[in-house]
């Protein structure tokens, strides 16, 4: 059964007032993940085609096409696991 | 070997004596050795500890850690608005009362190089002892231990080319011989006797640098820190610095053509070597971290383990470019192009 962790290779707290986490996906799965993100969560603008914002769950972050995210304002660790596996899995 | 190294990096910092270079894990530990070492058993309720409002958390923690301990206060120097350091308000803070100042030689955040000589001399006329956070400064401008008259120097290997995980605190020899060690275990130690009569052991301390050494020895980063050492010395440290300010200058110029891009810091680049700080409008720092990582450009985001100093700049978090050895003119180019890409988006 897929995981999280199959997509995610590390989450990393960001410091300042955007305070969030910085999602990095497995390189191999960078491009699953996004597809899959893109199916779930709605558009909300993109930047150059390198930033996209997205829409979930009254939670909104941006995802980068190197392969990482951006999530603000998400509660803690495991709401944002919460939000990973709705949109991943 | 290992010996080679502290007498390789003794003579690159003009130490008077190897034994006055400690093998740490990094700044961070350098500046915790001295608060526990020194400042658990000299400092106490009414004593004052002078610090800035620029320092990297690592030279504000340990010292409100042992401060809650021991009693004694903190006073925080100020920072003008320019990111240089407030001299006179730093120097109406001395009293009788401070025993110790603590200051970066160059700040992590704006690049300010402040004149730690000038606040080693107050310092001393005060009775006090002075420490620097050497880890943006031994790297990049030529530091010199007995020219500054600081009582310890702290710096970092990975951030002169050297591995991770090794570091050094340089002490005045006078001053480490009084000090008791950080750390127990084994090399740090001359004697460990049991007395079946008493039941108990005495313990006797290794002789200088190894007090402070407990354990086995990062050998590896010591001894990969001298070559770091020997690769900077072959370039020259005079001719690092003039490397990084016309770095440091041609990225200002160009940074400032990106209408969106706002810098931070003092504009007299006499004062700072090769790091910029800057936000782009509408966007968060991390964002614009993560925007150039698209590119291969990696830039710091965040607070820069500096929240107070960017209390002053009145910031949320801030960018950083910064430079080194390896960076080009060409690579700044890339960046700019990269900032107006943001900028157009």
């Amino acid at each position: 059964m897929p995981v999280v962790e199959d997509y995610v290779a590390r989450i990393e707290g960001t410091c300042g007032d955007e305070k969030g986490a910085v999602v990095t996906f497995k390189y191999d799965k960078k491009d699953e993940a996004i597809a899959r993100i893109s199916k779930k969560a709605t558009l909300k603008s993109s930047i150059a085609g390198i930033i996209t914002e997205f829409v979930f769950q009254d939670i909104s972050f941006r995802v980068f096409s190197s392969g990482k995210a951006i999530f603000k304002g998400v509660k803690n660790r495991e709401a944002l696991n919460e939000i990973l596996s709705d949109l991943l899995l | 070997m290992y010996e080679n190294a502290r007498e390789k990096i003794a003579r690159f910092v003009n130490a008077k004596d190897s034994a006055e270079i400690i093998f740490v894990r990094g700044t961070t530990e350098a500046i915790n050795l001295v608060a526990y070492s020194w400042g658990l058993r000299n400092l106490k309720s009414g004593d004052e500890v002078l610090v800035s409002l620029m320092e990297h958390h690592s030279n504000i923690v340990p010292w409100e850690i042992l401060s809650k301990i021991n009693g004694f206060t903190i006073k925080y120097a100020k920072v003008n608005s320019d990111g240089t350091l407030n001299y006179e308000d730093f120097e109406s803070k001395f009293s009788r009362k401070t025993k110790i100042a603590c200051l970066s030689h160059v700040s992590n955040v704006s690049g300010v190089i402040n004149d730690a000589k000038r606040i080693a001399r107050v310092a001393h006329d005060h009775g006090a002892l002075m420490l620097v956070d050497g880890a943006q400064s031994v790297p990049h401008i030529p530091v010199d231990v007995q020219d500054l008259d600081a009582d310890f120097l702290a710096f970092s290997g990975h951030k002169m080319l050297g591995p991770t995980g090794i570091g050094v605190l340089y002490g005045k020899k006078e001053l480490l011989e009084q000090m008791a060690p950080f750390q127990g275990g084994g090399e740090m130690i001359k004697e460990v006797s049991f007395s079946q009569e008493k039941a108990q052991c005495s313990i006797s301390w290794n002789a200088l640098p190894w007090k402070f050494e407990a354990g086995t020895p990062n050998i590896c980063g010591g001894i990969a820190l001298m070559e770091a050492v020997k690769y900077l010395e072959r370039i020259g440290m005079a001719e690092v610095l003039k490397h990084e300010k016309a770095l440091t200058e041609y990225a200002v110029k160009r940074m400032r053509e990106c209408r969106k891009v706002t810098l931070y810091g003092s504009s007299d680049l006499s004062l700072k070597c090769g790091i910029v700080p800057f936000n782009v409008e509408g966007l968060s720092s991390h964002d614009v971290a993560l925007f150039c990582d698209n590119y291969g450009i990696m830039i710091r985001s965040g607070f820069h383990c500096a929240q107070p100093l960017h209390q002053v700049f009145k910031l949320q978090s801030s960018a950083r470019a910064s430079f080194y050895i390896y960076n080009t003119r060409e690579e700044i180019d890339r960046f700019v192009e990269v900032l107006k890409e943001i900028e157009r988006a």
